[in-house]
């Protein structure tokens, strides 16, 4: 190494590492930074690879049940979309009706949304544009941390707090219900819908925000008119970024929605209880003998709940690109 | 980095092999369990102490139900069927067909005890009342002689134990209405009708306290006592099936009679079960 310095000696500019490498140094740095390519390809490739064989996985232990094992695949498929009925574990007359267990996906998912959007929205509207900046500083790590608290402690709170709480002051007869669901579910939502609103609007920008006060804009004018429609593309992303979080929750809906496989009648009336995709799978695959129709058709439902989620991940994608697109 | 990455690769490896090694030598020695997933927790129980007390001996418990353990008894393919019915007269012909003596064991009484809210003046139903509850027939307290509030029935989900002998026992086998509530555990159970006035549910005896009323039954207030003889209408004897009667002093043996140890029947009274003694 000494004497390839020594070559420079003479220089202009000293070079504090040589300029040309040994043959050994060259295929060192080669190999290695080859070695560290591969590597962190690999670990790359890995979380790819996993979401393809989730997929893989889950359409093959589904495939079973459409094929229709034990009955004609047509009928199997026909009764899983359009049937009522839930009795997957009766021994001589089994059915597979999950219409009513989508439905209910979709009750907490949309009332915890009626919920948690506009709070979360009025919120981040707050934080980015009328809080002081101290008062922030203290809000958002706080409400962040609302994201951090485990789901099995809101299923307690659920379940001792909220549910004798509906059962007492609104007369209720049964507490854990789909309006119990939606509560703590938009409380789990919320962390995300603000933090993501709040960056959006934050982006809208200081100059657009001083533009609009310099054309004599008020400050609600500002924010009604400029600030939200320009950041209408994060705030969808938010709202869906929420969305997914309240379909793809588990513990808290098998333990606060009381998981009664029905659709409300009348449909409005969310003090009745409901059952979601994500409960039924949690509530019965881990007993449920494997190989059996009934195991496969729990795997259905992961699919069902899978292509849902996947297409509301593509939804919030393409705003979020929308998003970031003008600003450069 | 890369070195000490490779390093914890190999020493995992390494102990990989060093695990796996000895199973695979100790496989001479096996103790093969299956059958039904309400007697599975006391199996797996049981065998967790086998598994200490005997080393060398592999235990494996599989829970796939009372009819599998059935057939696999008949097939050779295991030692003890864990059951939570008898035989069927189908099942016992083809076990004698193929030289199989089937013996039955009763290693403890399961119960099934109906609760509702202590504010609720109802103390007795029967059980064709509480079928009719849960299909949705009767839907308020006040058609049974109790206040005019909507009946909320609580049921344990469809996979655990408790609901397999309360469907069977009290349901009949018939389905549930579909505005019955499900709850994953005996103490979720017992919280919901805790909590709520116009609810029923069941639980195993072990989950009783003044928090929730218990319902008679047909007249008859289930206890370890009423239980344990049979008298209480939702109750029924827990069995592991063999071949023949075990020889004594063989680890079959020892595992069909440790139901009387004490620390047997301290297990069978954790799981929420009733040990067969006299009360």
């Amino acid at each position: 190494m000494t004497t390839a310095v020594s070559q420079f000696d003479d220089a202009a500019v000293r070079f504090p590492r040589p300029l040309r490498l040994t043959f050994r140094d060259d295929l060192r740095s080669t190999l290695l930074s080859w070695l560290v390519k591969s590597f962190l390809f690999v670990v790359t490739f890995c979380s790819v690879a996993a979401v393809l064989l989730i997929f893989v996985f889950v359409i093959r232990q589904a495939a079973p049940f459409f094929m229709g094992d034990g009955g004609s695949a047509q009928e199997r498929i026909r009764e899983f979309f359009t049937s009522r009925r839930w009795f997957p574990e009766h021994q001589a007359h089994p059915e597979y009706g999950i219409l009513a267990i989508i439905a209910g996906s979709f009750y907490v998912t949309i009332a915890s949304l009626l919920i948690a959007v506009p709070t979360g929205l009025l919120a981040a509207i707050f934080l980015s544009d009328i809080a002081s900046f101290r008062v922030r500083q203290i809000c958002k790590p706080l409400i962040e941390i609302l994201a951090a608290i485990p789901s099995v402690a809101y299923g307690v709170f659920a379940v001792m707090v909220v549910a004798p709480w509906l059962q007492k002051n609104l007369g209720f007869p049964t507490g854990t219900n789909a309006l119990n669901a939606s509560i703590i579910l938009s409380m789990m939502a919320m962390p995300t819908i603000i933090s993501i609103a709040e960056d959006a609007l934050t982006a809208v920008g200081r100059e657009i925000r001083e533009a609009s006060y310099g054309l004599g804009a008020t400050r609600a004018e500002t924010i009604l008119r400029i600030v939200i429609p320009a950041a209408h593309s994060g705030i969808l992303a938010a709202v869906i970024l929420g969305m997914m979080r309240a379909v793809g929750e588990t513990m808290v809906v098998w333990m606060a929605s009381g998981n009664a496989a029905q659709i409300p009648s009348p449909w409005w009336d969310l003090s009745q209880s409901v059952r979601t995709m994500t409960a039924t799978i949690a509530g019965e695959l881990g007993e449920v003998p494997q190989g059996t129709i009934h195991f496969h058709s729990l795997f259905a439902i992961g699919l069902v709940l899978l292509i849902f989620t996947f297409c509301l991940n593509l939804l919030s994608e393409h705003f979020i690109m929308q998003m970031k697109k003008p600003k450069r | 980095m890369m070195i000490r990455h490779g390093k914890t690769l190999l020493s995992f490896i390494g102990l990989t092999l060093w695990i796996v090694q000895p199973v695979s030598a100790a496989e001479s020695k096996t103790l093969q369990i299956d059958g039904s997933t309400t007697v599975g927790p006391l199996g797996d129980a049981f065998a967790e102490i086998f598994k200490e007390l005997h080393p060398d001996v592999s235990i494996t418990v599989k829970k796939t139900g009372s009819g599998d353990g059935a057939a696999a008894l008949i097939d050779g393919r295991c030692d003890i069927a864990m059951m939570s019915r008898f035989m069927k007269d189908k099942e016992f012909q083809q076990a004698v067909e193929k030289g199989v003596f089937p013996v039955a064991h009763v290693i403890a009484m399961d119960g099934v005890c109906v609760v509702v809210h202590p504010s609720n003046p109802i103390t007795e139903l029967r059980t064709e009342q509480i079928r009719d509850i849960y299909m949705g027939k009767i839907t308020n307290w006040k058609e049974l002689g109790g206040p005019d509030m909507p009946i909320v029935p609580v049921s344990r989900d469809t996979s655990s134990g408790t609901y397999e002998s309360f469907h069977l026992m009290v349901m009949n086998n018939e389905k549930m209405a579909s505005n019955v509530e499900y709850v994953n555990s005996n103490p979720q159970a017992h919280a919901r009708v805790r909590s709520t006035p116009g609810a029923i549910g069941y639980v195993g005896i072990g989950f009783l306290d003044r928090y929730v009323k218990t319902l008679k039954i047909d007249g008859i207030m289930p206890t370890r006592s009423t239980i344990a003889k049979g008298v209480y209408p939702v109750s029924r004897p827990l069995f592991l099936f063999t071949n023949g009667y075990p020889k004594p002093g063989s680890i079959v043996h020892a595992f069909c009679t440790f139901y009387l140890t004490e620390k047997g029947q301290e297990i069978i009274e954790a799981k929420g079960f009733v040990p067969l003694t006299e009360y």
